[in-house]
């Protein structure tokens, strides 16, 4: 079993007519939170949906638990326990939260096929899901559909998580309550990838970090050394975190 | 709390306007009958609608080609109850309604196998284009008009209600023309099944989640595409069906039937809101009910009132009265 979970090896991807990634190299450390960093624009979103087939690559290769997943549909990719968050939440608005979370249970039929300890450990990660589990997910805050997001993507184990700007628009006290369920996600095993441009979340929560400029990754190493390199920091990621 | 938040207003448009007509038409015998015929025609375009709302909402398609189901419908039925004269002559109420059955299963059988050749070789093609989707569909409707010409000829045929289904049941003064309950029977128990369907299942549950945002449900690992043949496949079904009960309100079919309904579909779904069932409830109920009212009242504006009704509604309600969120 390889070390890595996920691997990308020179990955281009167009839009339409733009040319976004342009090569891009990852590796994603098995049980391990990889931060994918960098300033607005250079990639990171899209690499997360090339990962996931939304935007298929042009070029590269992109493999995961060894099984190379560059031309497979987005089904079947989600088929392989990967599971997705999106920067917008992708939550089901007109769906209440129940029917959220037991549209990404795929084992289960009804509410009452869920996995009741699961729902259990999720509910204490995130309260609001069982405080508001019968009310439509269109009304509730940005951080509670945040949350509903998160607790969606780990309603059944997946192998790998890959959450794109978990933090965006969140109160620090929300942000805290975020990390805290990150924290318990990675001591449980999962492999995570994560676009953020929160350093100080990045900080608090990576054990590797790839930074992107301009559609390929630049820098790639430990967190912890990446955190102790102040000017690299600045130099890769500017002022604006 | 759900109840709390269900939106009433739409739903309240029905009675609304169902009372505002009472003084205008002035006789209450009048108004029931008119009522109640407009009730039946609002059903009977539910079920064809239904189906329509859906693939738009599920996949963005634009397909201006569905009335060709409604009038494969109604022919296939012309044939079917044509086979079935012992049955439908017959004075026995049970026997006319038992040889309507295999008529509607027939055509929804034959519609949804046409529809399933429709969406692989028309509409597949031109996933994520609209502007080819009208272009292409509109001709596979030609196509369709032209060959059901060439196997029942290109005349108005007679599609005579069952012996036990003609004539009208009296309300006091009122008369209500059985068929018209017969139909309403119908639509209710199709809008029940659709609900329960969409309200009850895991499939159901897909249905709507595609209809909002179908990369999310991709992302799930869940494949629309599959899900969206099964609603085309469907919906044409339904298509079929609702051109059976049109055929025998009108009692007879044309080729051009189903391009004259699909007018009336589209402004319902319009004003239902794009994608959303209860929506094209309301929306069909509203066409039906002015549809009636202005042909009595005034049958010279009566064709242009529901382009009317759709105006005003997308005044109060741009996205139609109950838009699908995130769309």
């Amino acid at each position: 079993m390889s070390a890595n979970l996920l691997e990308m090896q020179g990955v281009h991807t167009h839009i339409g007519a733009y040319h976004i990634l342009h090569g891009v190299d990852l590796v994603v450390p098995r049980g391990q939170l990889t931060m994918l960093l960098g300033r607005n624009g250079v990639g990171k979103t899209t690499t997360l949906r090339t990962i996931m087939g939304l935007w298929p690559a042009s070029q590269g290769r992109i493999r995961f638990n060894g099984q190379d997943i560059t031309q497979l549909s987005t089904p079947q990719i989600a088929g392989l326990n990967i599971a997705y968050v999106p920067e917008n939440m992708g939550i089901f608005s007109d769906l209440t939260v129940k029917e959220n979370m037991l549209l990404a249970a795929r084992q289960a039929k009804r509410a009452e096929q869920m996995d009741a300890a699961r729902l259990q450990w999720i509910f204490k990660l995130f309260p609001a899901v069982e405080k508001f589990w019968n009310h439509p997910a269109g009304k509730l805050s940005g951080g509670q559909k945040q949350m509903l997001a998160v607790a969606r993507a780990i309603v059944e184990p997946r192998e790998l998580l890959i959450i794109d700007e978990p933090s965006k628009g969140l109160a620090p006290a929300i942000i805290n309550n975020m990390i805290n369920a990150f924290q318990q996600l990675k001591a449980s095993g999962v492999t995570i990838l994560l676009v953020e441009q929160n350093i100080n979340f990045a900080k608090r929560l990576g054990d590797t970090v790839a930074v992107m400029e301009n559609g390929v990754v630049v820098h790639a190493g430990t967190m912890q050394a990446f955190a102790q390199d102040e000017s690299l920091q600045t130099s890769l990621l500017g002022l604006a975190l | 709390m759900k109840g709390l938040d269900f939106d009433w207003k739409p739903l309240a448009l029905v009675p609304l306007l169902v009372l505002a007509a009472l003084p205008l038409v002035g006789s209450g015998s009048t108004w029931v009958t008119l009522t109640v015929a407009g009730l039946a025609m609002g059903m009977i375009i539910f079920v064809i609608a239904s189906g329509l709302t859906l693939i738009f909402g599920l996949m963005d398609v634009l397909n201006f080609g569905h009335g060709v189901f409604i009038a494969l419908g109604a022919f296939v039925a012309t044939s079917v109850l044509g086979a079935m004269g012992d049955w439908t002559g017959s004075q026995e109420m049970w026997r006319n309604l038992l040889a309507l059955l295999p008529a509607m299963v027939i055509a929804m059988l034959v519609a949804g196998a046409i529809g399933l050749a429709f969406e692989r070789f028309i509409v597949r093609p031109v996933y994520g284009q609209h502007l080819k989707q009208i272009l292409i569909t509109m001709g596979g409707m030609i196509i369709g008009e032209e060959l059901i010409k060439v196997i029942w000829g290109p005349q108005q045929i007679a599609l005579p209600l069952p012996e036990g289904l003609r004539g009208s049941l009296l309300l006091g003064d009122a008369a209500i023309e059985k068929y018209r309950l017969v139909a309403m029977c119908v639509g209710v128990l199709v809008f029940a099944l659709l609900a329960w369907t969409l309200n009850r299942t895991k499939i159901g549950l897909l249905i709507r989640a595609g209809v909002q945002d179908r990369e999310m449900v991709e992302s799930l690992g869940y494949r629309i595409r599959r899900l969206f043949v099964g609603i085309f496949v469907f919906g044409s079904a339904l298509a079929g069906l609702g051109g059976v009960m049109w055929g025998l309100y009108q009692q007879s079919v044309t080729p051009q039937m189903g391009a004259q309904v699909n007018i009336l579909i589209f402004i319902v779904i319009i004003i239902g809101g794009l994608g959303s069932t209860g929506g094209a409830l309301i929306g069909s109920l509203l066409v039906g009910l002015m549809a009636n009212y202005t042909g009595f009242l005034a049958p010279k504006v009566a064709l242009f009132s529901n382009i009317l009704l759709m105006v005003v509604v997308l005044l109060w309600r741009p996205q139609g009265v109950y838009p699908v969120a995130n769309r």
